[in-house]
């Protein structure tokens, strides 16, 4: 007899090992989509948009690449998750997360091949997991107390992070901008107060760090373009036309003349706030909205600067810049803060003017300027600048810090292996994988190097059999080096987030053994 | 069948369009119920356990859900087979009164199906069938009234509540930390239970979910956590003490709810609501000022003017607050929702120890904590995890294990898990069958769902 269809139309349904296949897959596919971006060696991607204009990106960034791809199969939407929380939480180390995970469901296939349930697979990954961060945590340095120290191991970390990024040529050159822009922040780790202004034309080296504030805005007509000791009052109010606030006020009158009063009546009021905002005693005024020519005129007349469009984010960095309040009623002058700095001029950048702020009093905002040769180019330099910032920026709050080059996966996969050797059970099975798994990431390095990536793992296990071995891979020399000495770190937290984000995501997909799809909505091809 | 003939010969049609219906009957249509039944149980058997596995179901819209909850793989699922719709129905009204088992009635209802198939095959009528499964469920029932024993909780000893509410836990992806889960379900019941009425109000415990961190960085908070940052960015980031007003009218000049206009017609009138304009915000602040309050909680928005006399006279405040949030803010913090700023006194003020704004990650993320809650019958569940699927898991994991402890709160008998209950009382059903006539093929039953269970499990 015929049994209905319990699904509807077009909805399918996948048990067992065909799901499983299905999942596998999927992950892998995205794994080593990324794969060949990592390391110093690693080769960026060229994204062309579907969209109009035919946009085309292109980049080195794991989350960035992933976002902007369309994927229909469920276990590589997972892996895109994963990537983008790691950008979120970190900013660096996107590219490794989903080459771990990756990794770790193929060395899974295997043992499933193999007849071991995924439970015990899990429940092995788990253990292994557990033990590499404990490793990691016995491993780590922490020079917090150190200024000195910590300030090197910042530097070096930031040079690791933008040497698998197009800045990789001038690392140097942006590891001090980035540190030095990260040392004002003091402890936040907002990142909105650093800005970062790209203008094409020069080259990447031009870019540079400074220490006021830079806006992107022209100064009013006919108002001086320079100001020494200025007192700035920076406000988020409407100065085009002061609406009447009450709703459902309208002016009506019966003859031409009260029109004229009613907008003489206007221009007074334009006027009188004008008034209150020049008795503050300042010489600057920054606007967030619209100031028309009436208003203008008149700051002009008082010798007032005035900016107007300043946009949202760049009024609350002017806020913390200047150490104003950003106001929006002016009857109180007195208790109003002011914002304060020495010196406001226009500048040239490139073929562009721009309003620059020295000297200010709470140096917490400053502003990186990018030059570059092209659109691209800059996109992918402001990418890569804001995870090095947000890396060094959490490593600020929890400074401890690694060896990079391998050296983490190497130690933990060393001590992984011996916990293998220890459990007894099928279990141990998935230790020694996740072990295997760990050891893909230097050899994805030294693949894309071009080295012989078999010779040098080989070589990098044997050497850490030693006591105190800091032996990772060179891509320089193309053998095994000194991470210590050729002074490659990375953050911990980094790698923390990189192992426990791949294990769960890993074990999501392992966990599944049946994929049901729904039938995809009707809609319209939108094109 | 569908033509008759009346008493003349002449035929006339009884059904219409008999061509576009099908119709099933006796034995078939039995079978083919039967069968939908089957297939959505076999779906979810191997879902049940502590190693039992989960789904990956993708909605029509291309979301991805990874979950182990019955009801919400059948809810996801999309079924057009009427039986199957009443097995999703079953699963979740289960889900709707208990909480927990979603998977296991489900798996029970397949099995008791796939046995009276079984028994139509010998040719005993459906009926007889359903009489027999009715009296072997009484006795199952006494059965289990029977064996369960009552245990007692009491705040301080949580430690059998926590116990089962490990249960709940071990079969889902969470379990790798259900002790700790446990123990925050356990708390978080506990905080708002009402233990004379023997009652729990889930709707004062707030689940909320926010990606990165690690899952065990989960916390129970004592108070709420809204979305939401000051509205101000230079107002003050730090609460202590705090009395907070919590309003649900803008801080706008005021919109009379008729219909009207205001017409304009002289300069003395411009001015005048000029003036008036700037007196409304003055004292609107000035009003919440008066009363003592500390912090601004609004439903709407907030003018900029106002905004900004607002972080002048000092008082942080925080707006676009939605209305759930709100009354649970109001109960936590023992205050009361006031609608007009003339009704503002200082006994509607609610108090809370801390209010704090805490961002998270590189993003622009910022959430306020409010803690030390004056009554703290409101409690927040704040889930941190590694990705949003794991958080969407999660989330549906507490709930279970909120109801869980709920229905020990209600009523604190438990049994034995692990199948023991089933199969005893499957031996129950058993030795009943010998004392009645008729009812002798309906013993093995219950031995289903242990079975599965023990088949996830050794692979």
């Amino acid at each position: 007899m015929a049994i209905d269809r319990i699904f509807k139309d077009e909805a399918s349904e996948e048990k067992g090992e065909r799901a499983r296949m299905a999942s596998f897959i999927g992950a892998m596919a995205i794994a080593d989509l990324v794969k060949t971006t990592l390391g110093p060696k690693g080769m960026d991607k060229i994204l062309q948009s579907t969209g109009r204009g035919r946009e085309v990106t292109v980049t080195n960034d794991g989350a960035t690449i992933l976002k902007s791809l369309h994927i229909d199969n469920p276990a590589a939407k997972v892996l895109v998750d994963i990537s983008k929380v790691q950008d979120d939480e970190v900013g660096d180390g996107t590219t490794s997360v989903v080459v771990l995970a990756g990794e770790l469901l193929r060395e899974a296939e295997k043992l499933v091949n193999a007849k071991i349930h995924p439970m015990t697979i899990i429940s092995g990954y788990r253990m292994a997991a557990e033990c590499a961060r404990d490793v990691l945590l016995q491993r780590v340095v922490d020079n917090k107390e150190d200024a000195e120290k910590f300030k090197s191991d910042l530097m070096k970390i930031a040079r690791t992070t933008l040497s698998s990024k197009i800045l990789s040529q001038d690392k140097e050159h942006f590891a001090q901008l980035a540190v030095d822009a990260v040392m004002r922040l003091k402890g936040s780790t907002n990142l909105e107060s650093i800005q970062i202004i790209k203008k094409p034309g020069g080259s990447l080296k031009d870019s540079f760090l400074d220490e006021g504030f830079i806006l992107d805005k022209k100064i009013g007509i006919g108002q001086p373009k320079r100001i020494e000791n200025a007192k700035i009052l920076v406000a988020n109010t409407a100065m085009d036309t002061d609406k009447v606030k009450i709703y459902g006020a309208r002016v009506r009158v019966d003859s031409m003349s009260k029109v004229a009063e009613i907008e003489g009546a206007e221009k007074e009021k334009m006027r009188e706030k004008v008034q209150k905002i020049i008795a503050h005693g300042i010489n600057c005024f920054i606007n967030r909205q619209l100031i028309y020519n009436f208003p203008e005129e008149l700051f002009a007349d008082a010798g007032i600067l005035a900016i107007e469009h300043a946009d949202f984010e760049g009024i609350e960095r002017l806020g913390l810049v200047t150490g104003g309040e950003i106001a929006s009623t002016f009857d109180n002058p007195e208790s109003v803060k002011l914002g304060y700095c020495k010196l406001i001029e226009e500048i040239m950048i490139g073929e562009d003017k721009l309003i620059h702020f020295s000297g200010c009093e709470l140096g917490q905002a400053c502003t990186i300027v990018l030059r570059g040769a092209s659109h691209h180019v800059l996109d992918e330099a402001e990418r890569s600048l804001h995870d090095a910032l947000c890396v060094l920026s959490q490593t600020v709050n929890d400074s401890r810090v690694l060896l990079g080059g391998g050296w983490p996966e190497m130690v933990m996969a060393k001590e992984v292996d011996e916990l293998a050797r220890k459990t007894p059970g099928k279990k141990s099975h998935a230790i020694e994988a996740f072990s295997r798994a760990l050891v893909a990431i230097p050899t994805t390095i030294a693949d894309n190097a071009g080295l012989d990536s078999a010779e040098l793992v080989a070589k990098l296990r044997a050497e850490h059999h030693k006591e105190g071995c800091t032996a990772g891979i060179d891509v320089i020399s193309g053998s095994v080096g000194d991470m210590a000495e050729l002074g490659i770190s990375e953050a911990f937290k980094v790698k923390q987030a990189v192992l426990l984000s791949a294990t769960e995501a890993a074990e999501m997909i392992l966990r599944v053994d049946e994929i049901i799809t729904c039938a995809p909505r009707r809609r319209e091809d939108r094109m | 069948m569908a033509l008759a003939f009346d008493e003349f010969g002449r035929p006339f049609i009884i059904l219409k369009e008999q061509e576009q219906k099908t119709r099933l009957r006796g034995l078939d249509a039995q079978k083919t119920n039967i069968a939908a039944g089957k297939a959505v149980a076999r779906i979810l058997r191997t879902s049940l356990g502590p190693k039992g596995m989960d789904k990956m179901l993708q909605s029509p819209d291309g979301e991805v859900t990874i979950t182990n909850d019955g009801a919400t793989i059948l809810e996801q699922m999309d079924v057009d087979n009427q039986i199957a719709k009443l097995m999703v129905e079953l699963s979740r009204s289960q889900d709707y009164e208990i909480g927990d088992g979603t998977t296991g009635v489900v798996v029970m209802a397949g099995a008791l199906l796939e046995q009276a198939e079984k028994l139509l095959d010998r040719g005993i009528h459906p009926i007889r069938i359903a009489e027999g499964y009715e009296l072997a469920s009484r006795i199952a029932f006494e059965h289990l009234e029977r064996i369960a024993q009552k245990f007692e909780f009491g705040l301080s000893n949580t430690e059998s509540l926590v116990q089962t509410c490990m249960t709940t836990l071990s079969s889902k992806i969470v379990n790798r930390c259900k002790r700790d889960l446990a123990e925050i379900a356990v708390q978080a019941v506990l905080a708002v239970a009402d233990l004379e009425r023997r009652d729990v109000n889930l709707d004062l415990i707030k689940v909320e979910g926010k990606v990165g961190g690690k899952l065990e960085d989960t916390e129970l908070i004592y108070g709420i956590t809204l979305d939401k940052d000051m509205s101000h960015p230079q107002m003050p980031k730090r609460i202590e003490d705090a009395k907070i007003a919590i309003l649900t009218c803008p801080f706008e000049p005021p919109k009379p709810k008729t219909k009207h206009k205001v017409d304009i017609d002289t300069v003395e009138k411009f001015q005048t609501l000029r003036v008036q304009e700037q007196k409304y915000f003055d004292d609107m602040v000035q009003k919440c000022k008066d009363v003592g309050a500390t912090l601004v909680i609004c439903q709407w928005g907030f003018d900029d003017e106002a905004n900004h006399l607002l972080m002048h006279r000092n008082l942080p405040a925080v707006r676009w607050v939605g209305g759930v949030e709100l009354e649970l803010i109001a109960i936590a913090t023992g205050g009361r929702i006031v609608p007009r700023f003339q009704e503002l006194t200082p006994e509607k003020l609610g108090k809370a120890g801390l209010v704090r704004e805490k961002s998270f990650g590189t993003t622009k993320d910022r959430m306020l904590y409010i803690e030390h809650c004056a009554n703290s019958r409101a409690v927040t569940v704040f889930i941190r995890g590694g990705n949003k699927m794991m958080i969407e898991e999660t989330k549906r994991s507490i709930h279970d294990a909120l109801c869980v402890a709920r229905n020990l709160i209600r009523n604190n008998s438990i049994v034995y898990g692990g199948g023991s209950a089933e199969i005893s009382c499957s031996i129950a059903v058993e030795a009943a069958a010998d004392r009645y006539p008729g009812v002798e093929q309906v013993r093995s039953l219950s031995l289903h769902p242990p079975m599965f269970i023990f088949v996830n499990h050794c692979h």
